[in-house]
Formats: structure tokens, sequence, C-alpha cells
């Protein structure tokens, strides 16, 4: 592989590579989310953002108590998340533990839900803490199974002990499983990466390494996607782009439950990478209790009060 | 849903129900509202609507202000005890924050600046700076100064049109906790909300006379500056005024602060970084559409990096949202007036004249106000004009250099010295070039940061004397010790 000629696969040039990135100074970070969570979206601007939020939304089950039940109630709800309106987008994908992984592709194309993704959380889940040869299998089975898109965890240890290229090495070796069947997103858990160096230093790697998308977290850690980890790596897929004309997608998973949350992660999207991030394809936002908000949100636009909660359907 | 729709954001602008502007405006003198003889328009710079007429002081209306002044510093001011003072600073404080709103709006109809701007700095920070010297006013013996400072008397104060409130705030709220009284003259642009300050200390019942705001242009300036009866002047404002107001003042008893004119240098290293340094260099120059005395309006970047560097700050520049400054989601709003956009544009031009070449954001800028867009130019020198005179607008001069040392000499190469930026990621290297730059706010990995506690103020040309913490405290007290 070539790694778009940033890497040769030694250890030697993948230093040489991380260390060729600059740094992130966290205070001018964190002043520039928060500048840009001032931004005001009303009017037809909202409503472009609610509707264009719930089609980047991986609809997420990852319950050790997730049932073939549950998962097919989630694929429908993905499908047409709100029974009385059609017009209202379906979700990007619906991501679910490895198990329902066929569950959930049978049903939605059962119910016509072809062009809604399965997305599989693989390489040991949510801590990557299993043998090379157990995440392969992991992998496989998933897509085996019907995953289009695979969200593999990296191995924090790993990295926070500097053994950058076993890091390197497994998203590479996964994307290899990968191949042409499933997009792989890559989670760095930056909850426990810690420092914006970290979450620059993980997006670089994992971009070279053949990622299609990188993931902020599993949601099984706080924090997880806050403003200016996305920024960091909203900024290292641009500049990725710069380098190599490829764009990798961006995806915030937890801690985003509103629509206010949602349209932030938009502007923070629009005014860093750039409006052509702003599509599924590129930008997904993992989530369970925000489409329920979003679709209140919908509804208040249209009808211009909030209905009673009854009037979404729960998970 | 993969057809490309852009996130065009809906106008978002700020109600401007919450301000009632008077068809025409006194002054404030000895607590009252009185009429003004001859008055003068004064417009919202982003429409040219003409908001008000506002009152030009002559001598009568001055005499009267430091009259009142005199009379309350007397009778009322000196006498009472520190803590009392203190108590009407803390309820000027309060009452700010409460109208911050009506302040915010009625700041950015009348100046041109965003209202993210006015309602997320100059009104927060003026009202800071009451709460900062409220709590100075009963501990005047610890400031250093001797065991019984005194204060100076009656303070002229003048004060520009780029942050009207906080450059009020800044002069009033020391000038009242060290028990001097002031006459002090917003900018002939921007009375308003200097006026709307009048009656909140109505609203505090601070005591007929200490605060007396006389409202006019730079004749107006020039009788305060040459009262007799005045002690002290502080001035903000350019360079060449505080020239005029040095000369004016130096035969005379009077002391004076002046915070004058800057051409700031923010030095981007290769080891910085880069993302936030480009964030830091916006920031430094398209805050409050360049008007800003300590502007980072000279961007000196290590040649290694001029490339890479010049291409994400243009980008991020192309971002910058420019327009209507009551619109929330604006970035840059309008110039204050017509006669600084004609400067502005003026020495643009020369440093087109000159060689330099120029670039501007692709924005459409409206039809009526006034209004320049974001606009850099590269392949400047120390010799270009614009690398040297101060520009007062949106426009960045791009310099480079070899080494650190390079970088020190020609920042320091200007006869102004009130700030500087340095970018870096080596502790290092940031802590020698702050030794080595001469200019009296130096900021390191970011820029524009202001603090009540944190004094503010430069060498060289950019000024006399300090406003900010317990350095701007004593340019208003008179240090006196009884052993």
């Amino acid at each position: 592989m070539s790694f778009y000629g940033l890497v040769d696969g030694t250890e030697s040039s993948l230093k040489k590579y991380l260390g060729s990135l600059s740094g992130v100074d966290q205070v001018g970070a964190d002043a520039r989310a928060a500048m840009l969570a001032t931004r005001s979206i009303k009017a037809a601007s909202k409503r472009w953002a609610i509707d264009t939020a719930i089609s980047m939304v991986d609809l997420t089950t990852l319950e050790g108590a997730d049932t073939p039940g549950k998962v097919k109630a989630l694929c429908t709800k993905a499908v047409r998340p709100d029974p009385t309106n059609s017009e209202v987008p379906s979700v990007g994908a619906v991501c679910v533990y490895n198990d329902m992984v066929k569950i959930a592709r049978t049903h939605l194309d059962l119910i016509g839900g072809q062009h809604v993704g399965v997305a599989a959380v693989s390489t040991a889940f949510p801590s990557g803490r299993a043998s090379l040869a157990v995440k392969i299998q992991d992998t496989q089975d998933a897509i085996d199974a019907g995953a289009s898109e695979i969200d593999m965890v990296i191995d924090r240890g790993a990295f926070l002990s500097g053994r950058y290229i076993e890091v390197f090495e497994e998203i590479v070796k996964i994307r290899e499983i990968c191949g042409t069947k499933a997009h792989l997103k890559v989670i760095f858990e930056t909850g426990e990466l810690v420092t914006y160096d970290n979450v620059r230093k993980a997006s670089f790697m994992a971009m070279a390494a053949g990622a299609d998308f990188i993931k902020t977290s599993t949601g099984k850690v706080a924090p997880a996607a806050t403003a200016p980890v996305v920024l960091v790596m909203l900024e290292a897929v641009r500049d990725f782009y710069a380098m190599t004309k490829v764009r990798i997608g961006v995806k915030p998973a937890g801690g985003i439950r509103n629509t206010k949350d949602a349209i932030k992660q938009l502007v923070l999207v629009n005014e860093t990478a750039g409006p052509d991030w702003l599509t599924p394809s590129l930008f997904r936002i993992g989530a369970s209790a925000l489409l329920n908000d979003l679709l209140m949100q919908r509804m208040k636009m249209d009808d211009g009060y909030y209905a009673s909660p009854q009037y979404v359907t729960i998970d | 849903m993969e057809e490309k729709l852009s996130f065009e954001y809906a106008p978002a602008p700020e109600s401007r129900a919450v301000v009632s502007i008077k068809p025409k405006y006194g002054h404030f003198i000895g607590g009252k509202f009185v009429a003004g003889s001859k008055h003068f328009p004064t417009i919202n710079p982003a429409t040219e609507e003409v908001l008000s007429q506002i009152a030009l002081a002559g001598k009568s209306e001055v005499d009267a202000a430091v009259k009142a002044a005199r009379k309350a510093y007397t009778t009322t001011w000196s006498k009472m005890s520190g803590k009392e003072r203190g108590k009407y600073l803390f309820r000027i404080a309060r009452i700010m924050q409460e109208r911050a709103r009506e302040f915010a709006v009625l700041e950015t109809l009348d100046n041109g600046k965003p209202i993210r701007e006015s309602r997320d700095v100059d009104v927060p920070l003026a009202a800071a700076h009451f709460f900062y010297h409220a709590g100075w006013a009963d501990k005047l013996e610890y400031a250093g100064l001797g065991t019984t400072p005194k204060p100076h008397g009656v303070a002229g104060q003048i004060i520009p049109w780029n942050f009207p409130l906080l450059m009020l705030a800044w002069k009033v709220a020391p000038a009242l906790a060290a028990g001097n009284t002031v006459v002090l003259k917003p900018a002939e642009t921007t009375s308003l909300t200097a006026l709307l300050f009048a009656e909140v200390c109505q609203q505090a019942e601070l005591p007929a006379g200490v605060v007396n705001i006389v409202t006019g242009d730079g004749t107006t300036g020039a009788l305060i500056v040459n009262h007799p009866g005045i002690d002290k002047i502080a001035f903000t404002g350019s360079t060449e005024v505080g020239k005029i107001i040095a000369r004016a003042v130096a035969p005379t008893h009077k002391s004076v602060t002046l915070e004058l004119g800057g051409k700031a240098a923010n030095i981007v290293f290769d080891d910085a970084a880069i993302d936030e340094a480009v964030e830091g260099i916006v920031n430094g120059i398209f805050f409050n559409q360049g008007h800003v005395c300590c502007a980072g309006s000279r961007l000196l970047l290590q040649e290694s990096i001029e490339d890479e560097f010049l291409e994400k700050l243009k980008i991020r520049m192309a971002k910058i949202r420019v327009g209507d400054p009551m619109d929330k989601n604006t970035d840059l709003g309008a110039i204050n007036s017509k006669e600084q956009l004609l400067k502005i544009a003026e020495l643009s031009a020369t440093g087109d004249s000159e060689g330099a070449q120029r670039w501007s954001t692709p924005c459409d800028l409206p039809s009526k106000g006034f209004w320049f867009a974001p606009t850099i130019f590269t392949g400047v020198t120390q010799a270009h004009r614009i690398a040297r005179e101060e520009i007062f607008g949106p426009v960045l001069s791009v310099l480079t250099f070899r080494t650190p040392q390079e970088a020190i000499d020609k920042a320091n190469n200007t006869p102004f010295g009130l700030s500087a930026g340095i970018w870096s990621e080596k502790g290092s290297k940031v802590l020698w070039s702050s030794q080595q730059l001469r200019a009296g706010v130096i900021w390191a990995n970011t820029f524009n940061k202001f603090d009540p506690t944190s004094p503010f103020g430069g060498y060289k040309e950019s000024g006399w004397g300090r406003e900010g913490g317990r350095h701007g405290l004593s340019a208003y007290l008179k240090g006196v010790s009884h052993e």
C-alpha cells in the first residue's frame, strides 16, 4: 500500500510523518470552538440544518441488553424517522454490535431501507483490548454479516505508550479486511487521548492508514465529541485534503443530544472543513436521543408550537 | 442527499427595540441633562442613517462642566470615604450589566461594530472595569503609593470612537475610585453610549457633578485640555493629537496620561500551532474592523512557513462574515466614518503604489454605509508606509524574517510600542522574545486579550502611562506619605 505517499509503512517514516505535524494550542482551539458556538441559525437555515442533521445521524444502539426486537425497531425508525411525515429523510446508518448486523441488514432490506447503511462497531469495541487476530475476526464477521461500515476502535494503550506503528498497522490490517465492501471509520476515544495534540496525531495517522472516516468516541467514555475536539479533527481532514486531494469524513459521537448541539456541529463543519463536508458521505453524527429532538424541532418549525413528546416515537 | 447545498445562515438580527434614541441630546452637567446650543448629526455608519443630533460644547458648557466637577470634588467626592465611593461604583457596574443589551445595541448602531463583539466584549469588559476599580476605592493606601495617596482633583478625559463605552470605563472607573471627579468627552461620531452612561449615573444616584459628560469635536477637546480648572488629562486617540496635548499641558500643573497609536508586530515562528496562529492573526487585525490601537497590524512570518501559512490565512479570511453589524453572525462590521474609510483607502493605495501585493476577501459589501473588505498585503518590507504607519482598519501587512533576532529587530523597528504577539510552541523562545520586544503589552499564543487587572499602555510614541491594574490606578493618584 502506498499510504498516499506520506509514509512507507516503516516505523521511522511514520515517526517522521507524525513529527512534521504542527501542534495544537488548547486555549486557541477552545476559543475558536466557543466563538463558532455563538452562531445564530434561524429560519430557513435552521430547517435545512435539521434535515441535513437527520440524514447524517448514525442511529445507534450499543447496549448489553440489545435484542433483535430492539434492533428491528431502531431500523424501522432509521428508515422513516417520522412515521407521519414521509418528507423527513432517513438517517445515514444504524450502528450496532457485531452480532446484530445480520438482523439489522435483513430487516432494513425487508422494509425498504436498502439505502440505510449498517455500521458495526468492531475490533473489541469499546476498549480495543484483544489480540489482533480476534480484532480481524471480529471485523470479518461483521462484513460477512452484511455490514457496510466498520467502526473500529484504536488501541489507546499502544497510542499512549508511543507504539504508534502498532496502531497504524492495526488500522492498515482492518482496512485490508474492509476492502471495498465496507467503509472504515476509526474511533479514537478522544476522552482517553485527552490532548488536542494527540487528537491531531491520531487523525493524521488514521487517515494515512486508510480510514474513510475519523470518529471521536465510542460513547462509553466522557468527555466525548466536544466542539474543540471536532474542530481539531475537521482541521485535520481539511489539511489532509490539501495534501492528498482525498476527502476523509468526520464522525462525532457521544454527547450530542439535542438540535442545538447538532447545529453547532454543522457550523463547525461549514466554517472549518467547508461546505463540501456537509453531506452524510463525509459527516455523520453518532447518536440515539438526538434524533427525537431533531424531529421535535422539525415539527415545531412546521406547526409553530412544541408537540407533546408522545408525538415522536420512543426507541 | 448527495446534492450540494450550501449552509447559508439566514439573517439573525438583534432587535433594536431595546433602545430608545432621542432625536436630540444635550450635555450631562452637574447631574442633569442640559440643552446644547449647537448640534451635529451622529449616524449609523452601516446605513448612513442619522440616529440623533449631538450637542457641540463650547466654552460656556465646558466651563460649566468643570465648575460642576470642581464643586462635586470639593464638597462631596473628596470627602466621602473610599468605602462609600466603592458602593457607587459597584452600583454603576451592576446597572451596566442589567442594561447590557441596551448598551450593546446602541454601541453597535452608533459605532458599526458587530453586535457579537459589543455584546461579548465591549459591554462585559466595561462593567468589569467598574467592578475591579470599585474594589480599589477603599484600599488606596495599599496601592504602593505611600500611606495616604491623594486624588488629583478634576480629571478631563477624552476618549476615542473605537471602543466608546469601554474607553469610558477605562477612564471613569479608576478616576472615581481614586476620588477624582471627571469631565469626559466622547468622540464626536460615537457619543450615544456615553449619554446612556449618564443615565446610569443618575440611576445609581451618583452625587451630582462627579461625572460630567460634554459632547463635541476636537474644539471641545481642546477646551478641556487647556482649561485651567482641570488637574489631570487622560487621552486615548491618535499619536498626532497626543503630541498636541503633550505640548499644551507641558507648561501647566496638569498630569497627563496618553494612550496613542500602534503598529504591533504579530510574530509567527515556524514552530507555532499553525491553525491557532492563523486564528490569532485574524483576531489580531480584524477584531473591531482593525479599529484597535493595539491591533496586530504587522504579521512577521518566518520565511520557511510563509506559503503554507498565507494559504491557510486566506482560507480563514474568506470565512469572515462582513455585513450588517446587528446580525448576530457578523464578524466584521462597518468602518466607523467616511473620514476613516478614506484614510484606510488612501494608505492602502500606497501599498499598491509601493509595490506590495494586495489581496482582499471575495465578500459582497453593502451599498450604503462605510465598508472595507478584509485585506492583506504581502511582499511588504520595513520601508513601506503600510509597515510603518497606523492604518486603523482591516488591513494586514505581511513581512517575513529568517531568524528570531531578525524578527525582534523588525518588530522593534517602529516609532510605536503598544503591543506585540508571539506565536510559538517553544516556551523558551516565547520568553526570550517577550524580553526583547519593546512594547507595553505582549501576548503569547493569543492576542487582544484584555482584563481590568492588567496594565495596558505603550512604549515610545504609543503613549505615556498605563491604564488598568494598580499601574492604571496610580495615574489618578498622587503618592503622599505621612510618617
